[in-house]
């Protein structure tokens, strides 16, 4: 999985999650809940939107890997090395 | 219900002996007054929840004992003793009286959880003024609907939410005269704000708390009913001293506790037992500034040797969702006492707890308009799970049904159902609903204060909740208004009715889910309802925004055009429908 196969997607599930969040405004860096308005409730979503997406297992433990555009980027690459 | 195995406690068991060894004993001999008379009085003879929490601290052996302890993550824990508190309540308290704020006025925080709203409220009760936590998750629509109807003259809220919530909405605030913001970051001051550590800095050292009587106001909190106006519940001073022996009976605090309430103090909870009780016990308070996160809380548990630890059933069920490996990775010594608060814990939660620390998690019920924990389970008392407990020494509790002449009836029959009540008249019963009477005198009938709450007793005396008598949602332990979601909702160009119910929910208890008649001419499509879900988002914030919308075609009303939102539920639910002409048909 490459990065700009995955932001795209990343940013959909966000954004069905937090639907008031404009996606172009969302740095990739900063955590959510330091952006905009995002609750517990919704990382849990956000992490099982992604686990549902993409496919990979996400361990609890692993949740505040998903707190940022970026960090979930990370992750993914991780989870799911690159393959041709 | 009555298959899960009691939870049996053997005085070996204790490491620590409890406050209360003898449930019934204690209730035989308790009074409100030996409690409120073993409280000191401040010199000249006032009442203040201020001087209880903070001030006699700070003049004494506990002046140099950790009161609070800030855990945030890239940076040091912050930690204030009780002189520390003090000294930085005295200054807020100043700056108040600098800016001509004082006895009876309303001051209200927005923040996270940072040192600055502890102070803030500490400070605002020193200076004899009464103390309004707004939920830092709230959206400017329930922001402004609560700071204007409290009058608030005074907000310290932090550059963010200022920004974020607040500004849009000021010019609408006649009454706000005051905003104090907590810079964090390097930005420049919102306009017509002042810097809460300027003020600070410049404020004198000391402050005379203000010598309050037991009856003067002290807290506004306010909490959802069925109509889309929230309830400003009022509370007195007097309400610290069932703060007081609640943290000592029900929580069971001792001296040497190190004790972490995880209820944010946006919220009754968070202030009541975050704030007050455990600082009116003198013990250490830990207060984690971060979100929710599994790995975090079981490191805080552990590594800050929590001894009591009072949260909520949202919060058990994520842990228990991440399995008990995750729990069983560290060791807590130091654990004591599980408490749980916010709606009914599930039995399976209570046993979670002895799965997980070897300790059961001990459900409690209050409201917001109980002022402290009125059932309860108790460290000295066999827990059977699912139940709420038993009332606190002090309270009469009673399953009451409603009868013809607008009176009710006590009823003294096991496991009869019926309007959970409270005889009235404790130290923390609720003084009023700010600027609605009426609405105050309808929650009682002769003796008794009526919860609102449907409930049962069993042949042993313990209390078993059943639901809510109206259609209040209660999602992560908070109520939320139907009324006040619906509002928003119409407030949007395509929406033509809303109708708004809770449904269930594995973590959050209930959800909220909305369903929308659209006007004609607009398509019920996705974009549309991720629309409608951003528009409710931006409102009202994460804490009351649906978690679901549904578009219908129609929705079920009565002749008058009321919304059927039982009816709505029982769809959703796929129960029976029931005889709707005696549910909503019969306004």
């Amino acid at each position: 999985m490459n990065t700009p196969d995955v932001r795209p997607r990343l940013l959909k599930l966000l954004t069905d999650i937090a639907a008031d969040v404009d996606p172009a405004s969302v740095a990739a860096e900063a955590e959510f809940s330091d952006q905009f308005d995002f609750d517990s409730m919704d990382q849990l979503n956000f992490a099982i939107a992604v686990h549902r997406e993409f496919g990979v297992e996400i361990p609890e433990r692993d949740y505040r890997e998903l707190r940022s555009l970026a960090g979930a980027e990370r992750y993914l690459r991780r989870a799911a090395p690159q393959t041709p | 219900m009555m298959h899960w195995p009691v939870i049996e406690k053997t005085a070996e068991a204790y490491r620590v002996a409890p406050h209360m060894r003898d449930y019934s004993a204690a209730r035989a001999q308790f009074s409100w007054d030996a409690v409120a008379r073993a409280l000191p009085r401040m010199p000249d003879g006032g009442f203040n929840i201020a001087h209880l929490a903070v001030d006699r601290h700070a003049d004494g052996p506990l002046a140099p004992h950790c009161a609070l302890r800030f855990l945030a993550r890239g940076a040091a824990p912050r930690e204030y003793s009780y002189r520390d508190l003090r000294a930085a309540a005295d200054r807020f308290a100043q700056t108040l009286s600098k800016l001509g704020i004082g006895r009876g006025d309303r001051v209200a925080t927005l923040a996270g959880r940072i040192p600055e709203l502890y102070i803030a409220a500490l400070g605002t009760l020193k200076a004899g003024a009464v103390y309004l936590p707004l939920f830092s998750a709230f959206g400017p629509e329930p922001l402004e609907t609560r700071l204007s109807l409290s009058g608030a003259r005074t907000l310290v809220t932090t550059d963010v939410l200022y920004r974020r919530k607040v500004e849009a909405i000021r010019a609408r605030l006649p009454a706000l005269e005051h905003v104090l913001v907590v810079r964090t970051g390097s930005g420049p001051l919102p306009a017509n704000t002042h810097d809460f550590a300027a003020l600070a800095a410049e404020a004198p050292a000391g402050f005379a708390t203000v010598a309050t009587l037991p009856s003067d106001l002290a807290l506004l909190h306010f909490t959802s009913g069925t109509t889309g106006k929230p309830k400003g519940v009022l509370h007195s001073h007097s309400a610290v001293v069932v703060h007081e022996a609640t943290a000592r009976y029900a929580l069971d605090l001792h001296d040497a506790d190190v004790y972490w309430c995880t209820a944010d103090p946006g919220w009754v909870t968070g202030v009541s037992y975050g704030i007050i009780a455990p600082l009116v016990c003198g013990v250490t308070t830990i207060v984690d500034c971060e979100d929710f996160d599994v790995e975090r809380w079981y490191a805080i548990l552990a590594e800050e040797s929590i001894s009591v630890w009072y949260t909520a059933p949202t919060a058990i069920r994520m842990l228990m969702k991440a399995g008990l490996e995750a729990a069983r990775a560290r060791r807590y010594p130091a654990l004591r006492l599980l408490a749980s608060v916010g709606e009914p814990l599930n039995p399976e939660g209570v046993l979670w707890g002895l799965e997980a620390f070897g300790l059961p998690f001990h459900d409690n019920w209050w409201q917001t308009e109980t002022g402290g924990i009125m059932i309860a389970n108790y460290a000295a008392m066999d827990i059977r799970p699912g139940s709420m407990g038993k009332p606190v020494p002090g309270i009469d509790a009673a399953i009451v049904v409603r009868e013809a002449n607008g009176g009710v009836k006590p009823v003294d029959d096991p496991d009869q159902v019926g309007e959970l009540a409270l005889r009235s008249g404790w130290p923390s019963m609720f003084r009023g609903y700010l600027n609605e009477d009426e609405r105050y005198r309808r929650c009682f009938a002769g003796d008794w204060y009526l919860s609102g709450d449907l409930a049962k007793r069993d042949a042993d005396g313990y209390f078993w909740f059943i639901g809510r008598s109206d259609d209040v949602i209660k999602s992560s332990g908070h109520l939320i208004s139907p009324f006040e979601v619906a509002s928003a909702l119409l407030s949007h160009a395509a929406v033509a009715q809303a109708g708004v119910i809770g449904v269930p929910d594995p973590i959050m208890g209930e959800a909220v889910k909305a369903f929308v008649e659209l006007k004609p001419g607009n398509a019920a499509d996705a974009a549309l309802n991720k629309q409608l879900m951003g528009h409710a988002r931006k409102l009202l914030g994460t804490a009351v925004a649906p978690r679901e919308i549904a578009f219908i075609e129609s929705l079920p009303r009565t002749r008058s055009g009321k919304i059927m939102r039982r009816l709505l539920k029982a769809r959703e639910l796929g129960t029976a429908e029931g005889d709707l002409s005696t549910l909503e048909g019969a306004e």
